[in-house]
């Protein structure tokens, strides 16, 4: 295949537009995904991370911008692409009258030549439940065969919608296993997420995903060490002021560090933390008599630059 | 790129697959075959058996004068109620949508949806002729081929009238619509009852109406040995105005 050999992107998104009543959900998004790497779009809910994906799928059609899967337009060649595409769509989408195998075995009936069942049902555990109707299956066990038939056609293209949502830690480590392999194997694997650890772990790239537009996107490491910040992580048993902490801390000469309420008793600092900003900080809290919990200075993580860039404010 | 995908299985095979599957799906639910086999053929020895409903048969034997009518209600339940019933959960949990996306296609679903009705109504036709065979009824050869034709001219308006109420409907709703028409069409739309027995307006009503016209042509194939003109008239105009408005409407999502 000339056309595929030479192709760099196996996903291309330029300006992509869909609006729902008028309102945009997806609004100019740009995205690529290349062979034989995982792209993780990362979002909260309502990002507008599903609807970009099932406009890749061909099951929606943009209102503006461009869509090219593997070179190809995803509603004008439709028929061509389908058997080099995987879909698993957040809603499982599986006929629930069957028992778990059958289903199975009717999209491998789609394919010339599919996945072995054998070794499909073997890698994600499915032989347990094999004989259970769709319908019975836990959540865990509707992702795991989901994934399977994404899957079973040996796609080149592989779009997996939520593929941990629901999931116990077990089935999420064969998924996450299995999504390496098929990046391993070259496959382009395009997953929509709004599991930090699983785009840490997973992606080799990542586009945060924000009212309908990527916001920000590199690889992991690229992401989270844009600066040389580092985050200070503090719980304490109760009364600590976030203001008073910021004056607290602040050095003449320095840029401000920045305390934040994560949650009631959980808080951070970012920015160059030092090892005085340390002795600062706890000395302060001790004239206050304010018990430290927990204390951990690290790296920013994906989550702190997820919310950075989204807000912290529930919507 | 380095992966070799599968590559589709041919169309055949495809739509052959999900014939299979659809066909199994409403013989195995226990509901739908409810619907569509055991309640035709309870009506069917109800209407020929209890000497207390006083029906004027036409000089007809009972079961001569009830099978077709059963046999058209039957077609009903498979080719709309059962579909309608079916397609919109199937759309509601995303099944249309999935199966769309592998090589199957939005027309291979389509194919194997209509072919996995004829299927059941194949086994449909067989269970009921046979008991209405064990009855008394000797269907003459050229009744039994015209009745394939009817059959099949009802499937396409009724399995169009499905799509449209599956693919604009809530699902919910689908099921209380899909039911409650069925029950009235069976009585008050010419099926069982043909509709020149009807009170009233019901009489010029019901021959317009996709059941009326199924029903006679069912009724014209086996008690008269040809197909009612007008009643092929009404049926494909049906299916040309419910399948226009269903490709127009479906909503996949």
């Amino acid at each position: 295949m000339p056309a595929s050999a030479v192709l760099d992107h196996a996903v291309e998104v330029t300006g992509l537009v869909k609006r729902y009543g008028g309102r945009a959900v997806v609004d100019g998004l740009d995205l690529v995904a290349r062979p034989g790497a995982v792209t993780a779009v990362l979002g909260p809910n309502g990002a507008g991370k599903t609807t970009t994906i099932e406009c890749c799928e061909g099951l929606r059609k943009p209102d503006g911008g461009a869509v090219r899967v593997l070179g190809l337009d995803p509603h004008e060649h439709a028929a061509q692409l389908r058997p080099r595409v995987g879909v698993m769509l957040q809603d499982g989408g599986l006929p629930t009258g069957v028992p778990a195998a059958q289903m199975l075995e009717h999209v491998a009936r789609m394919y010339a030549r599919p996945r072995s069942l054998d070794e499909l049902t073997e890698r994600l555990g499915l032989a347990s439940f094999a004989r259970t109707t769709v319908r019975r299956l836990s959540g865990g066990q509707r992702q795991r065969l989901a994934l399977a038939a994404a899957v079973v056609g040996r796609p080149q293209v592989a779009f997996l919608d939520e593929p941990s949502a629901g999931m116990d830690p077990q089935s999420r480590h064969a998924v996450w296993e299995l999504v390496r392999e098929l990046r391993d194997e070259g496959v382009a694997v395009v997953l929509t997420t709004h599991l930090m650890d699983e785009a840490e772990d997973l992606a080799d790239h990542v586009a945060v995903v924000d009212g309908g537009r990527v916001i920000a996107q590199g690889s992991v490491r690229e992401l989270v060490s844009s600066s040389e910040d580092r985050t200070l992580r503090l719980d304490v048993a109760a009364g600590f002021d976030v203001a008073a902490a910021t004056t607290a801390l602040a050095r003449p000469g320095t840029a401000p560090l920045v305390v934040t309420e994560v949650a009631p008793g959980s808080y951070t600092v970012v920015g160059a933390v030092e090892p005085t900003t340390v002795a600062a900080l706890t000395a302060w809290l001790a004239e206050r008599d304010v018990l430290v919990t927990r204390l951990t200075v690290g790296r920013r993580t994906l989550e702190d630059v997820f919310l950075d860039l989204t807000g912290r404010t529930l919507r | 790129m380095t992966t070799n995908h599968a590559g589709a299985a041919s169309p055949r095979a495809r739509v052959l697959a999900q014939t299979t599957f659809e066909a199994r799906a409403i013989l195995r639910n226990g509901e739908q075959l409810l619907v569509t086999v055991v309640v035709p053929v309870l009506a069917l020895v109800g209407l020929v058996s209890v000497d207390a409903l006083d029906v004027d048969t036409r000089g007809m034997s009972r079961i001569d004068f009830f099978t077709p009518g059963i046999l058209a209600l039957a077609v009903m339940t498979s080719s709309f109620t059962s579909q309608a019933i079916a397609s919109a959960f199937d759309r509601r949990n995303g099944v249309l949508r999935l199966l769309s996306t592998t090589p199957l296609g939005r027309g291979g679903l389509l194919a194997g949806k209509v072919l996995g009705v004829l299927v059941v109504e194949l086994v449909q036709v067989l269970v009921i002729g046979l008991t209405a065979f064990a009855l008394g009824w000797r269907p003459s050869a050229v009744g039994v081929a015209l009745s394939f034709v009817a059959v099949l001219l009802g499937t396409a308006a009724f399995t169009s009238l499905a799509l449209l109420v599956a693919g604009t409907l809530r699902a919910e709703a689908v099921l209380a619509v899909a039911n409650l028409a069925l029950l009235l069409l069976a009585f008050a739309g010419g099926v069982i009852v043909p509709a020149d027995r009807l009170p009233g307006a019901l009489q010029h009503l019901a021959v317009l109406l996709p059941s009326g016209a199924l029903g006679e042509a069912m009724r014209g194939a086996f008690q008269v040995g040809a197909l009612p003109a007008w009643s092929v008239v009404v049926l494909v105009g049906w299916t040309a105005a419910l399948g226009w408005g269903a490709a127009r409407l479906f909503r996949w999502h």
